[in-house]
């Protein structure tokens, strides 16, 4: 073995570990073909993805789907390059404009992703003398940000204000100089912000706030613009990242400010500026998605629906949930048995019900996670096929409890 | 203003508890290596600390801390300075 590699080997065998005892590999899924926006064939049987963060359904909308094959016929596969050194294609600058306008801000950035995104506003936004003050229960992109940049870092227990209150005080003069990290609805456990008094906060210590809307757009506030817009402080928020791959079912991240100098960043931003720019099929269907985001309250409705009954029925089955109905609903799994995640797993598969396996150490809390997402494009009946899944699930976490 | 022993103690004190085994904590003791935590125990003890301590510790010292003896030696610094 190459050296270098040897590093991983633990890493190996404790997965192979995990398939020898439960028979599943929930780390090599192939998903031989998507059927729909909530249907894939996998090990030749058809499964109801419920793991996709698809929360609006749109990958297989008609208007976005001839919005990417026209652009692909017209413009090509791709980009080849960097958008400055290749040129940004008009399309590019559309969707910027059509971010700004959504958002009510001057001005957007796109990214080629929306980890991306987070790289480059994070790293590049804060310096040496600068520091980002973030919840503990924020994505990878965030701490990777933090990690590429050189400003200090500081951390604030999840969903705390009285703890970020405490960090911020205790920086005293530096606490203008610090970036506040926060998500609108945070990926494992689906919980929300408490944006209000974050802003509270963060207005009294003349701090800046960062939300990143990635699981948010197109499912919170009236217009779909996120957590920032339901909670009704659009205004206190001087950053706002997010994505494509979720509710806009492409790939792409963004940024958008009310401060008309982001601009001003563009180029400083190494993951912006030596990173290939988004293909114009990409960046085609994004822009229909967005328009759709931007005027169907209905497609909203009904993942809030689809999202209260799948939150519903796991809870009268004594299922340990998120805080929160939301369209992300964890499934927490007792700790002490070992095994038993991946084996459940494995059984709501094989029931023909996809979710996410999320294990410690990258779930808060240390609990094996079951996490599903929910989409606009879910029917009610495929979310009962889900909870019969989720039922027999339950009488083997019995069984195992017993034994 | 506390003295090297005293940060060290107090270290001791909160270091302790992740250890699965009973184990005698040094200087010399590593926090990955001996007592056995991962990174997200550590940015956890960080918390921990900087309440302890009143201060903050900013993760970017984490690159350069092994040892118990070499986080005392951090936190001294940044107690001084606060």
């Amino acid at each position: 073995m190459n050296i270098l590699l040897e590093k991983f080997l633990p890493l190996e065998e404790k997965r192979a570990a995990l398939v020898a005892s439960s028979g599943a590999d929930p780390f090599h899924v192939i998903v031989e073909r998507m059927v729909s926006a909530t249907e894939a064939m996998v090990n030749g049987h058809k499964v109801i993805m419920v793991g996709t963060n698809n929360y609006l359904g749109l990958t297989f909308d008609p208007d976005c789907v001839a919005a990417a094959c026209e652009a692909v016929r017209e413009e090509g596969t791709g980009t080849t390059g960097s958008r400055m050194t290749n040129g940004s294609y008009a399309a590019h600058v559309a969707l910027e404009n059509e971010l700004a306008d959504f958002f009510n801000c001057p001005d957007a950035i796109v990214f080629s992703t929306g980890y991306v995104a987070n790289l480059g506003v994070i790293s590049t936004l804060t310096g040496p003398e600068d520091v980002i003050l973030m919840d503990t229960d924020c994505h990878a992109s965030i701490y990777d940000g933090t990690r590429l940049g050189a400003a200090q870092v500081i951390r604030f227990r999840h969903n705390n204000p009285a703890d970020l209150e405490k960090r911020l005080k205790r920086l005293g003069e530096q606490a203008s100089r610090t970036l506040v990290v926060v998500e609108g609805i945070y990926s494992m456990l689906g919980d929300r912000a408490p944006l209000h008094e974050i802003v509270d906060i963060k207005r009294r210590y003349g701090a800046s706030l960062l939300v990143d809307e990635a699981h948010s757009l197109g499912v919170l506030g009236k217009h779909g613009r996120g957590l920032a817009e339901e909670a009704a402080v659009e205004d206190e928020v001087d950053f706002i990242t997010g994505t494509f791959s979720k509710s806009l079912g492409s790939i792409g991240g963004f940024c958008v400010s009310r401060w008309p100098e982001l601009e001003h960043m563009r180029y400083a931003m190494r993951p912006y500026t030596f990173t290939a720019s988004s293909s114009p099929s990409l960046i085609a269907s994004t822009r229909q998605a967005l328009q759709i985001l931007n005027r169907s309250v209905e497609l909203r409705t009904k993942l809030w629906d689809n999202a209260t009954r799948l939150y519903q029925g796991l809870t009268e089955m004594g299922f340990d949930l998120g805080p929160e109905i939301s369209p992300v609903i964890a499934v927490k799994l007792p700790v002490s048995i070992e095994e038993a995640p991946a084996l459940l797993w494995g059984e709501l598969l094989s029931q023909g019900v996809y979710v996410n396996l999320v294990l410690p150490p990258a779930t808060p809390g240390g609990s094996p996670l079951l996490r599903c997402s929910l989409s606009a494009a879910h029917s009610p009946e495929q979310i009962d096929v889900v909870l019969e899944a989720f039922a027999a699930v339950s009488a083997k976490l019995q069984l195992e409890r017993q034994t | 203003m506390q003295s090297k022993d005293e940060i060290l103690d107090q270290l001791f004190e909160l270091i302790r508890p992740y250890s699965e085994q009973p184990i005698e904590l040094s200087e010399q003791t590593r926090i990955m290596d001996d007592v056995g935590l991962d990174s997200m125990k550590v940015m956890e003890l960080v918390m921990q600390i900087e309440d302890c301590f009143d201060v903050s510790v900013p993760l970017n010292i984490l690159p350069d801390v092994n040892t118990i003896g070499e986080f005392a030696k951090h936190l001294e610094t940044l107690l001084q300075d606060s």
